[in-house]
């Protein structure tokens, strides 16, 4: 087993949680990372074009924020040309469809006993555990 | 003006939740769903602090008549579980075991400027917008 990153993961966890809970506490919405960018795409000045773009900024100035007081973002790339751009395209396509992703589903869509969002949860959840057993077991 | 100030606090408290938990880190990630490797429990804690909080903040607010900023909740009506929602969750679970990014990590991983995650997030805009251009040519 690889050593988790348990102090990180559940102070980031609970960072997470509660930049969810403030969102609805003050804006009233869902926290569902992939529907946020989807108001921006398209470009809807009537839907909240403000908050969305603020919101993906403030994603991003986080991430800033932790390379400028605690050290170089922890990113080790899966995926490459071709298949990282087929990564790309199917998560999109994929949580436009299915109306959300980790965060709105997982994180946000459970806490409301939402069965959609539980359902899409279990489901994505599953189809990538046998998506990466099919990748890096049974065709490597 | 008050609305955009707060999405954007969450969002940094969001992109930095994301960075300390190292989701942002695809290796993690493909260590969770890789269940028959070495397993990493990290996202699991991640997910797990993330619901905690989220299933006991979100009862609390929307016991409230309104959110703080906003004259009223705007949350998901959709109830039904259909075709979108399964195909959406079945396409975004193989996106995501293929690269191990999902939207959040990914735009908050373009703070580390590098290329293969623009190239991410640049196909995972395109995949958006082509679901949103063809979805109504399938489900009316």
């Amino acid at each position: 087993m690889i050593e988790p990153n348990v102090a990180g993961g559940l102070i980031g966890g609970s960072m997470i949680g509660l930049a969810s809970v403030l969102m609805l506490l003050m804006l009233g919405r869902i926290t569902g990372i992939s529907g946020i960018l989807t108001g921006i795409i398209t470009w809807n000045r009537n839907d909240g074009l403000p908050w969305r773009a603020a919101f993906i900024g403030g994603l991003v100035l986080g991430a800033v924020l932790y390379r400028l007081f605690v050290g170089p973002l922890p990113i080790e790339m899966q995926a490459e040309g071709p298949m990282l751009v087929a990564a790309g395209l199917l998560v999109g396509i994929g949580t436009r469809l299915g109306s959300g992703c980790t965060s709105g589903h997982g994180v946000c869509g459970i806490a409301r006993r939402s069965p959609r969002s539980l359902t899409a949860t279990i489901t994505f959840m599953a189809v990538a555990v046998i998506t990466v057993f099919v990748t890096r077991h049974l065709l490597s | 003006m008050k609305t955009t100030i707060a999405a954007l606090l969450c969002g940094i408290l969001f992109g930095l939740g994301l960075s300390i938990s190292e989701m942002i880190n695809p290796a993690r990630v493909i260590g969770f769903l890789d269940v028959a490797g070495e397993w990493d429990l990290t996202l699991l804690l991640v997910m797990g602090s993330a619901l905690i909080v989220t299933v006991i903040g979100f009862p609390l607010i929307t016991r409230r008549a309104k959110p703080v900023l906003e004259e009223r909740f705007t949350l998901p009506t959709k109830t039904k579980i259909d075709s979108p929602l399964l195909s959406g969750a079945i396409l975004f679970g193989i996106g995501w075991g293929f690269a191990g990014l999902c939207p959040g990590p990914a735009l908050a991983g373009l703070a580390s400027l590098s290329p293969s995650i623009f190239l991410f997030v640049a196909a995972m805009v395109a995949g958006q917008f082509i679901a949103i251009k063809v979805e109504p040519l399938i489900w009316k």
